[in-house]
Parts: C-alpha cells; structure tokens; sequence
C-alpha cells in the first residue's frame, strides 16, 4: 500500500488497515461456488427471488420519457401469464427521467433508482454532483447509484474519495446511497477491497460493482471479494449494507450462481431485495424464460416474451 | 480391435496403391496384409472417439453417457455420445447465434461454401467407406452413398443462389404498386436424421436445410452415427460458420420429444415411417406452431426440399413513389 493510504485512513473513520486479498484463494472459492446443483423447486424459488431484486436498468445516451415508460410497464407486468411472480426490486434510469419514472411507477411498490455524479465517469466537481443527487431526490428518487472519483482513489487520494461519499450520502437525505465503484477500472482485487471499506465507512448503505459502462464489469470474484468487505464491517459496526452487482449478467444460470455466493458468505439475511440487488436489463427475460421452462418442461425462446 | 486392423489396412493400401481414388478402397483387406506391414513395429490403433458436435466445438455430451454401435456380426465399432436435452439446447442455443449471419450471407457464398464442403468429402471419402463398411454396408453399396453424399451437396451447392429467382414472383395486383413475394429462411431448423445410410441419408436432410440460409441442430441415425459426426470433421475444415450445423448422436426415444417441441426451434424435419413418433413430433410442435416435415421415405435432391425451410414474404411498393 502507498504512503498516502495510511495517512489518508487516519483522518477518516476509514478501516485501521485494509486487508490484503488472496487472490488464487478467491478464484478457488468462486469456481465452488459454481458448481452448486440447484434444481426444481429450489431453482424456482430461486428464480423467483432473483426477478424481485432486479433493478430494470436504462442507461442509454438515446434514452427517451417513452422508452422509460415502457422500461416501467415491463417492471410492473414481467410476464402476466406466468403466474405468483414478483415485480422487480426498482427502476435505474438518469436524473433526468426520474420524474417520468416516478409518474409511471405510482402505487406500484417499485422503486425509482437513479443514477448520480456525473454518471458514468464521475469526472466533475463536488458541487455539481451533490446538485445532481439533490435533484434527483426531489424528483422522486428513492435510490441513489453515484461512482466514486476512481482518479483520485487511483492517485491515492482517499481522503477525498472518503469525504466525496460522505457528502453525497448527506445529500440523500431519505434516500439511499448505493456507492459504485466500478471495479474494472480498479485493477486489482485488493483496491476494490479498500474501496468497499472506504465507501462503507462513508455511509454507503450499497456497494455496487459497476456502471455497466465498462469492461470487465461484474465479476464473481470481484462480487466475493465486496461480500467478504460487507461482512467483516457487519461484524464491526453491527451494520447491514447492501450489495449490487451490476452489468455483464444477463443469464438466470448465474445470477442463482450469485446468489449461492451471497449464501454462503453473507447468510441468509441478506437474501432479500433489500439488502441485494442485480443491476441488468436482459437478465430479466432470461429468468422469465427459465421459470416458464420449469412450468411447461418446454425450452423457451425469446421470442415470446416483451423486450424492455 | 477388428476396426483397428481395418484401419491399418486403410493405410496399408494408401501407401501401396499408385492412384488412391475411393473406388479402390473396396479392394480386399485382409488381416494378414495389415500384420505384415506392422509387424517390424507393433502398435495399439488410435481410436477415435465421437463426440457431439456443437457451436464448431467437438464437445462430449454433458450426461457424461454412451451407446455402442455394432457391426453386422455384433461385435462393439464405437462408442458414442449419447446426448442428452441439455445438449439439445446447447445446440439451439448456437444455432440460433449463428444464424443471424448464415441467413445473410449471400447466396453465392452459401453456394461456395457447400461446393467447399463436398471437396472436403471427396478428398476424405476412404474413411467414410471404412465407417460404413464397419456398420454393415457391402464396400460397393458404401462407395455408392459417399459419391451419392458428393452429388448431393454439389447438387445443393448450385441451387443455394438459384431457388430465390426460380420461386420468388413478381405478383399482379390492380393498383399501382409493384408486389414481390420474396424467400426467407425459416429459421433454426431440428432435423431428425433417417435411420438408413448413415452419410447419404444425413447430408440430403442438412444441404437443403443449409443452403437454404437456416441453421440446423440434427439428430444422426440412430443405428449408423460414425459418419455423421464424422461428417462435422469435414463441416469444420469448409468454412461453415459455427453454429450453422450442429450435430448430435443419441436415442430418438428421448430426443424427439425435445427436437419438436423446442419453443426457440422454428421448423422440425422428421425422417422415418413410425406413426407414434410422427404423432409426437406433430403434436409437441404444435407449441410455437412451428413447421413440421415429414419425410416417411428417402428422396432424391430436389428444389423442394430448399423450399420447406423457407418462408414467403410479400412486400408492396408504391410505382413511381
């Protein structure tokens, strides 16, 4: 670790060390992981879960009021002939279509998600992202999504990137924070480990892996790596936070395998849509097409279900 | 161990004879030859092992089972992979990934690339000889069916850039627009392979499906798979695309049933006489209403048989507009 990190910690209610990660040790216990069998009733159950902590993301520069409207009806009706499933955890579009969003979504128990601060590079100043979170709460955001300024952490100016969550959670007010820290511009597992502990002792009430924007985005290491942070802050400071992987996973086989390894490593408190969430927008439709294939015993095709 | 002695006379011949063309492969083989040409170095033949073939990959079935395939006299030639649903879906799964670019491919590639296909098949026509002599042909009856599989897929070769202007119209209508009803492929096509010749009955069921711009999962006979997947050997070294044709070697008892009722599969050909399996097959593609063929008896090379893998659309254009 560079100089700059222990002093950098010091001044902030930041961990007194960040812990080293085993790399080779983390890929072992992922490949475990994947080789879990979940099959019939558990899988459905599983299915089921996975759909109600979905967060339906669009993030496009060609987004429209129209194109989140219809992102907002595919989260109320996923599939109305399959029956007893639950709608997604929330909606993830930009401040901007918030208010469209909110007005599409009224009543219907999902929430509106927002991505903040300067999405996705993070490269503005702290005033104007605290202005862009403010303003996406006001119209209606009941989650913020910010990415920390993944320069400075780069540059070791931690303090800084400690100071930059602290703010924006103060920003929020109600709503709550999930902090990205986009893990595939990170570089190694043991920065993504002290910038979990960094986002979690700023007042992340999520951490998320990544703005989707880039690649590699959510990987299962990288997911096991934060779990691993989420846990030994729990056995710190008694505080849950959640966490959200986000992007690149787009099949209903491995986002159970996620689950298996937020099982495993966090326990099942953490199985709910309130403390764990999956950032995509095609996983969806894959999870739909499993649980109708476990319904009909039929492989199913695309083509059958809405697009997003 | 017989086929292994077979195979060594293969080389044996190859090695003596001044022209190796097919024909002469159906010269006798006898057990002393190959003995005395290895005798000053004996060695255990190299086996292959048949596996599936799926998205350009040779992978084993997933179930991890087997089943042997016999020659006339019972003893074991092979053993092959007995693929199982999930197999099957891979195999959807890779045929509907490729054939996006497959369907738009121009004509006059797809053509190229079966013309490329027979090639491969004629330069490696001993070996099929061997697989077919092995499962019970006569060596001249399997002679015939490796040159009759040549003609057919240059047969289909030719058709792929000419069965568009011969079947499409521009149709009459009374009003001022031109009205042209144009072919597309039909999409990912399962075929359930016949149950006789092994090669000729498994390539006229899969050209017309390719050339005509589909992607194909295929179920080898039951009875005579080694040439099949060995037929994916050739497949491989002809440019086809992965994913274009996907080939699976196991029981029709359990894999009918999914070839037919496949929602993402948007046509299902069936080759064979057996009325509860065309009852089934029939009523699991009811599902999606996917198009069904049944081929009750072996036909020779026809146009037609593009034709039932394509579908006609009709599009209206304004005169002068």
């Amino acid at each position: 670790m560079m100089p700059e990190a222990s002093t950098a910690e010091m001044s902030a209610p930041a961990p007194d060390h960040v812990s080293r990660v085993d790399q080779v040790g983390v890929e072992e216990r992922v490949a475990r992981f994947r080789t879990r069998s979940i099959k019939k009733s558990s899988k459905v159950h599983a299915l089921k879960l996975v759909l109600s902590q979905i967060d339906l993301t669009t993030l496009e520069g060609q987004d429209t009021p129209g194109k989140v409207r219809q992102l907002c009806q595919k989260a109320k009706h996923l599939h109305d002939t399959l029956p007893d499933i639950p709608h997604v955890a929330a909606v993830c579009v930009y401040p901007m279509m918030v208010g469209v969003a909110k007005k599409a979504l009224t009543d219907s128990g999902i929430h509106i998600a927002s991505v903040a601060t300067a999405f996705p590079s993070g490269m503005a100043t702290t005033e104007a992202k605290l202005e862009e979170i403010k303003l996406a709460v006001e119209e209606g955001a009941d989650e913020i999504d910010m990415v920390i300024s993944r320069g400075k952490f780069l540059q070791g100016e931690y303090q800084a990137v400690f100071d930059e969550i602290a703010l924006c959670k103060e920003a929020c007010g109600d709503a709550h924070l999930k902090v990205i820290l986009e893990t595939g511009e990170l570089g190694t597992l043991d920065r993504v480990r002290h910038a979990s502990d960094l986002a979690m002792h700023a007042g992340a009430d999520f951490i998320k892996t990544s703005t989707g924007k880039i690649q590699p985005a959510a990987t299962m290491p990288v997911t096991l790596v934060m779990l691993q942070a989420i846990r030994d802050y729990y056995y710190k400071t008694d505080r849950m936070v959640g966490m959200k992987p986000a992007g690149g996973i787009s099949k209903a086989k491995l986002a159970i395998q996620y689950l298996v390894m937020l099982r495993e490593t966090l326990g099942e408190a953490w199985m709910t849509p309130e403390w764990f969430r999956f950032g995509a927008s095609s996983l969806a439709n894959d999870v739909l097409m499993q649980l109708k294939k476990q319904e009909t015993g039929v492989y199913q095709s695309g083509d059958y279900f809405s697009k997003d | 161990m017989d086929k292994n002695i077979k195979t060594e006379a293969h080389y044996a011949e190859r090695a003596s004879a001044q022209e190796t063309s097919m024909p002469a492969t159906s010269e006798s083989q006898s057990k002393s030859k190959s003995r005395t040409t290895s005798a000053s170095a004996p060695r255990l033949g190299v086996e292959k092992t048949y596996k599936l073939y799926i998205n350009g990959k040779f992978p084993r079935t997933e179930s991890g089972r087997y089943f042997t395939v016999a020659d006339a006299s019972g003893n074991n030639v092979a053993n092959m992979c007995r693929a199982s649903r999930k197999d099957f879906r891979e195999a959807v799964v890779a045929a509907r990934g490729a054939f996006s670019g497959w369907s738009r491919a121009s004509a006059y590639l797809r053509s190229q690339i079966l013309y490329r296909v027979a090639e491969m098949l004629e330069g490696r026509g001993e070996q099929f000889v061997g697989e077919l002599t092995a499962t019970g042909s006569s060596k001249r009856a399997a002679a015939q069916e490796v040159t009759a599989a040549i003609d057919c897929l240059v047969y289909y070769a030719g058709w792929a850039d000419k069965y568009q202007q011969i079947f499409s119209s521009v149709n009459p209508v009374a009003s001022s627009h031109f009205n042209f009803s144009i072919l597309e492929p039909t999409g990912v096509v399962s075929a359930i392979a016949p149950q006789e010749k092994g090669l000729l009955g498994f390539v006229s069921d899969i050209a017309p499906i390719i050339a005509g711009g589909n992607t194909v999962v295929s179920l080898a006979s039951e009875q005579n798979p080694l040439c099949a997947i060995s037929f994916a050997e050739v497949l491989h070294s002809s440019d086809v695309p992965p994913g274009v044709v996907n080939i699976l070697s196991g029981y029709r008892n359990e894999l009918n049933e999914h070839f037919a009722s496949h929602m993402d599969v948007n046509a299902v050909i069936y080759n064979g006489a057996d009325a509860d399996e065309i009852k089934l097959v029939q009523e699991q593609a009811a599902n999606n209403i996917k198009r069904v063929v049944i081929r009750k008896k072996p036909a020779a090379p026809d146009p037609y048989q593009i034709m039932d893998c394509q579908e006609t659309k009709t599009t209206w254009h304004p005169i002068g507009g």
